[in-house]
């Protein structure tokens, strides 16, 4: 019989105090038909932490934080946002815990009828019921600043690369100063260098606006560089968890393929 | 299994036209994005209904006029002419083509929203894209149709007078005196509500079609095509419905 305790590794994670704590999730569970996705998953996520998920295509990352945002409604389990019991918020209260946390996709999403200004401005006049013209052209330079694009500001997502666009995705959430971000597969299908300019993104995003992150991948070297803490997500569980190195060490049979290349 | 799928789909169906309607009266409200779909709406379709109402209008003149010329009738022609476009040829017409035309295209445009997670990124954002995307274009949809209803039934006259008076050289004013001599007001309105629903059932399909498509792109193709073909059933079904209800006050 297999094993199904998580083997964790990390003893000191920067503010690892249980006040720090800004998501709990326990025995997480969704299954699609007879396919058990998320097989009971547990995890912390602490304040200022950038935490890795790491694991092969299939095995339920990206459904996991799609449940955490209520896109994707678990079978059982327990979530808690910002000390919020996910489950129990009515839709009101989800849109505005949603406002906390910002969400980058793994293929952008940007809106493909807007401009990059636009796309920036949505959810400024949606949310915050900003329209005064200076100030949303002033929080928009902003954000395409913090990512490096203040160029492509009049330009339409058609006429953007992929690492342009992972980067608008990221200046839209940011726009909204989340005190959570989700990274899914952000280097995904990206080139070495544009991946390594993402990977310095998060770990600026958090410098500058004192995120909490939880980043989707499977990418060995996106985890590497932005990575406080790993957890190894196999079969729909989480089976072992530390740091990078506690993680490479291990010689754990399923993830040390990754740790190959 | 195919049973039950069904059995889920209309379900979900249902639930879908529940959540519109609760939609319509809750807020937030889209006042400038309706009235950026009415345009969109108007627009689009516009040429289109134009050009095939005013050949409509004359190929049914053509027809008509030798059967009624056959026993001395042709004066009954603009009589002829006006119930049938404002009654049925006028609203058949435009419905068609908006189903063609807006179905097509509001399926396809939900369809690649939902498929490259646009629609997820407005609703992880906290903005609500139900009111935004499907209550805007199922209302500009509803709105729309009856006033591009009256144009065709304008335009198809317009083709009409012309064919008449390409014959005859009868004048403007008697051929639309006759014309309004013999419509009612009940043909009016029940042509103008007719296309109202129309238009919900246009807005209603794409959205659902676009709203619930598969990933992949011959998802959207799907939602697109199941657009077109499902809003042109339902415009028949609700012409039969509403001649089945109107013939009622008729009697």
């Amino acid at each position: 019989m297999k094993d199904t305790k998580v083997h964790t590794m990390a003893s000191t994670i920067p503010g690892s105090r249980k006040e720090d704590i800004v998501v709990t999730i326990k025995e997480l569970k969704k299954s699609f038909g007879d396919h058990a996705v998320l097989n009971g998953v547990n995890l912390k996520l602490f304040q200022s932490e950038n935490l890795v998920i790491l694991g092969r295509s299939g095995t339920g990352k990206s459904v996991l934080i799609k449940c955490m945002v209520g896109l994707i409604r678990p079978d059982s389990g327990y979530i808690n946002i910002l000390g919020q019991d996910v489950s129990k918020l009515s839709v009101k209260e989800m849109n505005e815990l949603r406002l906390k946390i910002g969400f980058s996709f793994q293929g952008s999403a940007l809106y493909d009828s807007m401009t990059v200004r636009e796309n920036l401005e949505f959810p400024l006049k949606r949310n915050l019921g900003i329209h005064d013209k200076k100030k949303l052209n002033e929080m928009v330079m902003t954000a395409l600043e913090d990512v490096g694009l203040a160029e492509a500001v009049n330009k339409m997502p058609a006429e953007l690369s992929g690492g342009m666009k992972k980067r608008v995705g990221i200046a839209r959430t940011l726009i909204l100063k989340p005190e959570i971000m989700l990274y899914d597969e952000p280097t995904a299908g990206l080139d070495p260098i544009t991946s390594t300019e993402i990977n310095e993104l998060i770990l600026s995003v958090r410098e500058k606006y004192h995120t909490s992150s939880i980043i989707i991948t499977h990418d060995i070297s996106s985890a590497r560089e932005t990575s406080d803490r790993v957890i190894g997500l196999v079969n729909g569980k989480c089976k072992i968890e530390g740091t990078f190195e506690q993680l490479k060490s291990a010689g754990d049979p399923d993830l040390e393929p990754f740790f190959k290349y | 299994m195919k049973f039950r799928k069904l059995l889920i789909s209309l379900a979900e169906i249902f639930a879908f036209l529940k959540r519109v309607i609760k939609h319509f009266f809750l807020p937030p409200y889209e006042g400038r994005e309706i009235l950026r779909q009415c345009f969109l709406v108007g627009n689009k379709s516009l040429f289109l209904i134009t050009f095939t109402a005013f050949l409509a209008g004359i190929v049914f003149t053509k027809q008509s006029r030798p059967s009624l010329a056959s026993f001395g009738a042709e004066s009954w022609l603009p009589s002829l002419v006006s119930q049938a476009v404002i009654r049925s040829l006028g609203p058949l017409i435009t419905g068609l083509i908006c189903a063609g035309k807006l179905g097509s295209n509001i399926g396809a445009e939900l369809g690649s929203m939902q498929v490259s997670e646009q629609i997820d990124a407005m609703e992880v954002s906290g903005t609500r894209p139900f009111s935004y995307l499907v209550i805007s274009r199922v209302t500009a949809t509803t709105l729309m149709l009856p006033i591009l209803v009256v144009y065709a039934d304008i335009v198809a006259l317009l083709g009409s007078f012309m064919t008449v008076n390409f014959f005859n050289s009868s004048s403007f004013m008697l051929y639309f005196n006759e014309v309004a001599a013999n419509i009612s007001y009940l043909d009016i309105f029940s042509s103008l509500i007719k296309s109202a629903f129309f238009g919900f059932a246009i807005g209603i399909v794409g959205c659902y079609a676009g709203y619930h498509s598969e990933k992949g792109t011959t998802g959207v193709g799907k939602a697109a095509n199941t657009s077109v073909v499902v809003s042109m059933i339902l415009i028949f079904v609700i012409d039969l419905l509403s001649l089945q209800f109107i013939n009622l006050f008729r009697r």
